[in-house]
């Protein structure tokens, strides 16, 4: 695709490119348009949240419902997967939903950035979900936290197994958790941009140009699609969060 | 062989897994909804977990995504 140097180049809109440089000590830290869509997001979500629970009317108006749906859902998943003690870290799971939801719906923009399309950042998110759940595991249970690999009730022989299961079922959660919302992210905004480069390679065919309203009836569907992957997506990494923090707060099978 | 197209052709092999992921989100939806037909009362409880493992399942289909993007992209 992009290597081969025709029209249709899906990876271009996932480059970063500064807008106003810095470096300190010799490392690069300017002000991207990465940096600039992070902001953007941060900005959106105080907006919504501050604007939405200023007034605090009886009868909610339309961006009050929108903050106290927001809540409410994040409460529900969290009170349903970690139990009532997993309330005490609602403020984290919170932030990271907003964040990784506006992102994921500010990228289907056109022209707009997508944030969460870059591992690293998403990497960093499911480093911190991880970081969370060692700390406050071992913070709060010490050794017994181990337990969290031993499965019990395992005949003898087969507990170094299972042991060395629950290891690599543990190291890989970071992986699969920042992965499979980058992934989602990047296969999505690919595939809008090869449709896209149908519409315009058969618009430029002569007389097979009668045929380009197809691909641009895909991406009305797909976008509607995409939308659902962001919304499902941003659900997927909060309840997968609580997951992970109910193994922290309730440790040992 | 061509190292170029064994890469290619690496990476189209990779793209098999994602079926595999497929069938597997599939066989979950399909059963939750099965389930939920039966007793509908219960279905809004089980929902979350429902997607819970529809994320586990398409996690492993990912994987192999990955392993596509990296044959492709990284030098």
């Amino acid at each position: 695709m992009a290597a081969e140097g025709n029209a249709i180049d899906p990876i271009h809109q996932f480059e970063i490119h500064p807008i106003v440089n810095f470096s300190i000590g010799g490392t690069d830290i300017s002000f991207t348009n990465s940096s600039l869509f992070m902001v953007v997001i941060l900005a959106l979500i105080s907006i919504v949240m501050l604007w939405g629970t200023s007034s605090k009317a009886l009868v909610p108006g339309r961006l009050q419902s929108a903050a106290e749906m927001a809540y409410e859902f994040v409460a529900s998943t969290v009170r349903g997967t970690a139990g009532e003690g997993g309330m005490k870290f609602f403020p984290f799971v919170f932030s990271l939903f907003m964040f990784v939801f506006f992102s994921n719906v500010i990228g289907l923009i056109p022209y707009t950035f997508t944030v969460t399309s870059q591992i690293i950042v998403t990497f960093a998110l499911a480093a911190l979900v991880i970081l969370t759940v060692l700390v406050y595991g071992f913070y709060k249970h010490g050794a017994h936290f181990l337990h969290l690999f031993v499965p019990s009730g395992v005949s003898p022989f087969l507990l170094p197994f299972l042991v060395l299961i629950e290891v690599i079922s543990f190291v890989s959660r970071p992986i699969s958790l920042s992965v499979r919302l980058f992934a989602n992210m990047l296969a999505g905004h690919i595939t809008l941009k090869v449709f896209a480069g149908f519409v315009t390679l058969l618009l430029g065919a002569g007389a097979w140009s009668a045929l380009a309203p197809l691909p641009l009836a895909a991406i009305v569907l797909l976008t509607a699609f995409e939308l659902l992957v962001a919304v499902l997506q941003a659900y997927v990494f909060a309840i997968l969060t609580c997951v992970y923090l109910n193994d922290a707060i309730h440790p040992g099978h | 062989m061509d190292p170029v197209a064994a890469k290619w052709i690496g990476a189209g092999l990779a793209a098999i897994g994602m079926g595999a992921a497929a069938i597997g989100v599939g066989t979950i939806f399909g059963n939750f909804l099965s389930g939920a037909l039966r007793n509908p009362s219960a279905a809004d409880g089980q929902f979350g977990r429902a997607f819970i493992g529809a994320a586990l399942a398409e996690g492993l289909g990912i994987f192999a995504f990955l392993v596509a993007i990296i044959l492709l992209f990284v030098k």
